[in-house]
């Protein structure tokens, strides 16, 4: 396989590189580095600068709202703040559970009128109106399908991927607000603007449990199991996610459920930032390929496109 | 009837997030799609029956609220714009603040010990969370077989990211608690 280490494709974007607000949440310094990674490395190379929001905090994930309504607020509605007194129109949280609370927080407080009260009061200050909260896929979208396609120096064609939405990036459509919630569609477009084909299946917005990954393992590894069944009978070389918490219980998990339910094909989970970086023609180490528990080289040899010169 | 808190279960939740529980007609289409209806007895749209009926402190009791995995397919789905996945984070609210023995120990202490890490340094720090879990829960064998790789793999840092000053958000929790007690 040929590598293109120190070939990154320029910059795209007509317009001059734009900053926008990182918001990486506490995965994506841990189990999740190779989504970091590959997201720094590959919107660089399409015009965007991420900037990482000084003294962001955790944004209480499924636990907060487990105990309390106001913590579950409070918490993503001071980063928001951040981001505003940094000065960040518009921010990106790559993880689709920080993406959702950080929404979900935001329109409370702009809704009702006692939550922005109560949650003034815990943070000392007025509430900032106004920055954008935007998910991967809307991201993509927004740099657009038809910039990637043209920065595409390995087609990935003669790959086929599954892609999983889980919950939390399309529900419930009124927080979400990008795509349907039932049968959304827009990380297909981005897979296809690679060259690689997506398969219809049953799965993509089913829950594979990540809020009781520790304490029900039994529970996620049913729900997850199930999830890549399904992927595997549609034919799908890989599954692609983007969200660090699916993608940990999919790929993770897969030795114990053979343990648990015996032999299956192991199916590689990638997160988007990754394939899309591998079509740009970055090389598999730097955008952490490498670091997951099913390796998805043996797939991402099946890619029969032709290299674009850059 | 014995089992109605003062004020009703009903009530407090109307209150607090601004939907009667009366408002779902019991029609289940939510518990259809629930992904851990198959590991508990009770579906999702009984424990709102429960507490429709007043049988508050057997909702606050029944695992279901405590499984429910948070992932709005019942709130997307309802007919009734029923926000049920919000009702149960309500549920479970209530139930840590009421006098009675709850379900699904190990789920509870999970989302403790989640939290006292976002309160020590601002961030979760995800060895420093397993090994909490394991120590409040006695779950003791949570995955082990998968630390030596991630370690391996440099994905198990041994040192907590921090914010720069963890006293603002220890300030932020104990604000919480404040406005909770008035
Ligand atoms: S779908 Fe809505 S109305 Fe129907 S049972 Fe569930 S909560 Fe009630
Ligand atoms: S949010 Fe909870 S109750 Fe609703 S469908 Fe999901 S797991 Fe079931």
């Amino acid at each position: 396989m040929t590598t293109y280490q120190d070939d990154h494709p320029q910059p795209l974007m007509k317009h001059p590189t734009m900053t926008i607000g990182y918001y990486p949440g506490c995965s994506l310094k841990g189990t999740a580095k190779e989504y970091d990674r590959s997201l720094r490395a590959i919107l660089g190379a399409l015009g965007v600068e991420l900037r990482e929001i000084e003294d962001w905090n955790c944004c209480g994930a499924s636990s907060a709202h487990a105990v309390s309504r106001l913590l579950a607020t409070a918490l993503p509605a001071r980063n928001i703040n951040l981001a505003a007194a940094q000065n960040y129109g518009e921010i990106l949280a790559p993880c689709a559970a920080c993406y959702n609370r950080l929404v979900a927080a935001k329109r409370e407080i702009e809704q009702h009128a006692a939550v922005r009260q109560s949650v003034e009061y815990v943070l000392e200050e007025p509430f900032r109106p106004g920055v954008e909260i935007r998910n991967l896929i809307e991201f993509f979208e927004r740099i657009g399908t038809e910039t990637i396609a043209a920065a595409v120096r390995r087609p990935l064609q003669g790959l086929s991927a599954a892609c999983y939405y889980g919950c939390l990036l399309v529900r419930p459509p009124e927080i979400t607000r990008f795509d349907d919630a039932e049968t959304p569609s827009s990380m297909e477009r981005i897979v296809q603007a690679t060259g690689a084909k997506t398969v219809e299946w049953r799965f993509k917005t089913e829950c594979c449990g990540a809020a009781h990954s520790i304490a029900r393992k039994d529970i996620v590894l049913d729900l997850s199991r199930q999830i890549l069944d399904d992927a595997r009978a549609s034919g799908a070389d890989l599954i692609v996610v983007a969200c660090p918490m699916c993608h940990s219980n999919l790929d993770m998990r897969q030795a114990s459920m053979r343990v648990r339910n015996g032999g299956r094909r192991s199916v590689p989970v990638v997160y988007l930032s990754e394939l899309v970086g591998y079509a740009l023609g970055f090389d598999a180490r730097t955008l952490g390929l490498d670091l997951h528990f099913i390796d998805p080289a043996p797939a991402l040899a099946k890619v029969q496109g032709k290299e674009v010169p850059a | 009837m014995s089992d109605t808190l003062h004020p009703s279960l009903a009530d407090r939740i109307a209150r607090l997030t601004g939907q009667h529980p009366f408002l779902c007609y019991q029609c289940g289409k939510c518990s259809a799609g629930c992904p851990v209806r198959a590991f508990t007895e009770l579906a999702p749209n009984r424990v709102v029956r429960l507490v429709q009926l007043g049988f508050d402190k057997e909702a606050l009791q029944a695992p279901s609220a405590w499984l429910c995995a948070g992932c709005m397919t019942c709130t997307t789905r309802c007919p009734k714009g029923f926000d049920l996945a919000g009702f149960m984070d309500c549920v479970r609210q209530i139930g840590r603040q009421e006098n009675v023995p709850l379900p699904e120990k190990k789920i509870r202490r999970f989302h403790e010990a989640f939290l006292r890490q976002v309160e020590r340094f601002g961030r979760a720090f995800e060895l420093g969370l397993v090994a909490e879990y394991k120590m409040a829960s006695g779950d003791l064998m949570q995955d082990v077989d998968m630390a030596p790789a991630m370690v391996l793999k440099g994905k198990l840092g041994f040192f907590p990211h921090r914010v720069n000053n963890p006293a603002a958000i220890r300030r932020l929790f104990q604000r919480v608690a404040e406005a909770e007690r008035k």
